[in-house]
């Protein structure tokens, strides 16, 4: 997983509530067995006026002018503005693996999908939680101002204004180690290996039909 | 201290835990399919490891697999690879698989508790959010991404942190013609599709305890669609009976000392619950969702709302948006709405009990002339088995629904089941996103009867009145 620090980008603002991942990825995409190359296929039904299936070329179909993602001054960029449960409904794992392909490295919502958000981290994606208040006046802003950037300080937990105002944000200590450092969950899991032993030893003893089938 | 049954399936379940409540948490039972793995097994081969514990880990394709004649495999080329790679990784990594050939293929979410691995007590995850079913049983189970399939692949292990406890508690005695799909939808409806995010929900109460097991998992199945991972109902005589003598279920000593444990499985006198919620099962009717979200939901007998009605901006926008996805106007009575096609299937309708209710509005009826295309998609080859060793097939099939193969089918429509842009479904599947069931299509989520009375009638009808 790639280390994530620090980044300034641009804010794309996606002002729908309740963005399922259906519509993040469509499941015509999930038949791929690889974990890249779903960026271009990012909101597919929203960015692009046909239908797309898996295979095509992208750059040849036509786009919805109208969707924020096809809009030049939104070009590059990486930071995505969304409404409250952002990322609801499946466990699509190829949903984070979208935006990271498209470029995002962070989103900003009042809320998100509790399968959605542990699954962005665990792609080096940072799903930042703001109360609505801060939310709207965001979009306010991004509205107001082309080129609207903001700079997200990982480690300081801080994002930074274009006017040099910074608003504070919360990450779970365990999550925000693993992103600064880029670490694998299952390395750090397998360091424990002992104590899983140790755990199935005690557990066969107390419910040993849960150990019987298949083995 | 007085436990609910979240908390002691938790903490039988910690294999350590960290100050700041970061846990390592063991995982008894996984279900794989095609779709969420493929990543994940490709991460094990990278990286040198084996699987923990190959015994836990049971598989079957579901998503890609088509329902009408497979003798000649699967013809659409993508779908194919898929199930085929599912197949090596299965062979390659000694893992139990219920091929698509193999009479117990079928849905995860119904294979796992018709085979009895699913067990009360168990953590139970798959890479699939409707993974929620199985705590049905009195168990944790849960949807997890490919990361964390490969994780407990990996090491039988997941890296949790504990949800807050939610108590919905539905009381009173199930009415005619009310399903644990309507319990649900209203519960959604009540709460909204965030309402039980960060939570792990307990059903309870004399209505949930009157549901058959298949209600429960009904139930289950959709708490995600209200937003919490793991939805979950008390280990009760209906429980031990629906587990009992199935091939995976524990015998002999194993067996009693087993049922010992699992009647421990309920919250505890006086346990603290974060949030309670209480509903009246008497004030629930057959529901039918209108818009794109399952929070949007009304009973047959309303009329489509109007969002010009809605304080909320944000919300009253979502509406609009919804009513334009759906060709729907505003105040139009439900039981105006005409569907094209009906979906009877799926992880949280496609088992026996789901298959009778269905029939049993179909027998001596037809599927109306409008409707393009009725369909009962049964959730597993053994379901299929019994459903036609009890006759169920010959009533669709005499009324004019087409009688198909075990699978995940035009509930997601991975497969070659679909709508067609704009087509209107009376769908007993769990989700009515924007173009779940096929790009453009529109999808009215129901009970499996109201699916059956939506067929026969060509419009959405109050079974209560059939």
């Amino acid at each position: 997983m790639e280390k994530f620090n620090k980044i300034t980008g641009i804010v794309v603002p996606l002002d729908r509530a309740n963005v399922d991942t259906d519509a993040i990825i469509p499941k015509q995409f999930l038949k791929s067995i690889k974990r890249s190359g779903f960026g271009p296929n990012l909101f597919d039904e929203w960015r692009y006026l046909d239908h797309g299936e898996p295979g095509m070329d992208n750059s040849q179909r036509p786009v919805n002018p109208d969707f924020v993602l096809n809009k030049p001054v939104y070009q590059g960029g990486s930071i995505l503005l969304a409404r409250k449960n952002f990322g609801c409904g499946s466990s699509r794992e190829h949903a984070p693996w979208a935006l990271e392909d498209y470029g995002f490295r962070v989103i900003i919502a009042p809320s998100y999908a509790d399968i959605f958000f542990n699954n962005s981290f665990k792609n080096g994606l940072l799903p930042i939680v703001l109360p609505e208040a801060v939310v709207d006046q965001l979009f306010n802003e991004v509205e107001a101002q082309q080129g609207y950037q903001l700079t997200i300080d990982l480690q300081q937990q801080s994002i930074t204004k274009p006017d040099g105002s910074a608003i504070e944000f919360d990450v779970d200590a365990f999550r925000k180690h693993c992103l600064l450092n880029g670490l694998d969950d299952i390395g750090l899991t397998l360091q424990k290996t002992d104590q899983i032993r140790a755990y199935e030893s005690k557990r066969k003893n107390e419910a040993p039909w849960l150990f019987d089938s298949g083995e | 201290m007085a436990k609910t049954l979240y908390d002691k399936l938790w903490d039988d379940h910690v294999v350590h835990q960290d100050e700041d409540g970061t846990t390592l948490l063991y995982i008894d039972r996984h279900l794989v399919h095609e779709v969420t793995s493929p990543q994940a097994f490709e991460g094990l081969r990278i990286a040198n490891r084996k699987p923990w514990r190959t015994g836990s880990v049971l598989a079957s394709p579901d998503h890609n697999v088509p329902t009408t004649d497979r003798s000649q495999g699967i013809s659409d080329e993508i779908s194919r690879i898929q199930v085929d790679t599912l197949d090596q990784n299965c062979a390659d990594f000694g893992i139990t698989e219920f091929k698509m050939d193999d009479i117990r293929q079928g849905i995860v979410h119904v294979i796992g508790p018709e085979e009895g691995a699913t067990l009360p007590g168990m953590t139970v995850v798959c890479g699939d959010s409707h993974t929620s079913t199985h705590g049905a049983f009195g168990a944790l189970a849960f949807g997890i991404g490919t990361s964390e399939v490969e994780h407990v692949l990996a090491t039988q292990c997941l890296i949790q942190k504990k949800s807050k406890n939610m108590l919905i508690k539905v009381n009173g005695s199930i009415p005619y013609g009310i399903t644990g799909k309507d319990i649900v939808l209203a519960i959604i409806g009540e709460i909204g599709t965030a309402g039980g995010t960060g939570y792990a929900i307990e059903f309870g109460g004399q209505a949930i305890q009157e549901l058959s097991l298949e209600g429960r998992m009904s139930l289950c199945n959709m708490a995600i669609e209200a937003g919490a991972r793991a939805g979950m109902v008390a280990v009760d005589e209906k429980t031990i009976d629906y587990v009992k003598g199935r091939p995976y279920a524990p015998q002999g000593d194993d067996w009693d000392k087993a049922v010992q444990y699992w009647q421990t499985l309920h919250t505890d006198a006086g346990a603290h619950f974060d949030t309670m919620v209480e509903l009246d099962v008497a004030d629930i009717q057959p529901q039918v969702t209108w818009g794109t979200s399952p929070e949007m939901v009304v009973t047959v007998t309303d009329r489509v709302p109007d969002p010009t009605k809605e304080a909320d901006a944000v919300k009253r926008e979502g509406m609009q948006r919804a009513l334009e996805y759906m060709g729907l106007v505003a105040n139009t009575p439900i039981s105006e709405i005409a569907p094209d096609k009906v979906f009877i299937g799926s992880c949280t309708n496609s088992r026996i009990e789901d298959l009778r209710a269905a029939a049993a509005i179909a027998k001596g009826r037809k599927v109306a002339d409008t409707i393009k295309l009725a369909m009962v998609v049964p959730g597993s080859g053994l379901v299929k088995k019994q459903a036609e060793e009890e006759g169920l097939d010959k009533i669709f099939i005499d009324a004019g629904f087409e009688w198909r193969e075990p699978g995940c089918s035009m509930c997601l429509a991975m497969n070659a089941d679909r709508l067609e842009p704009g087509e209107r479904c009376a769908s007993t599947s769990n989700r009515n996103f924007e173009g779940r069931q096929g790009q453009g299509g529109r999808t009215h989520l129901v009970s499996p009867a109201m699916a059956a009375a939506a067929a026969v009638n060509g419009r959405f009808v109050d079974i209560r009145n059939m």
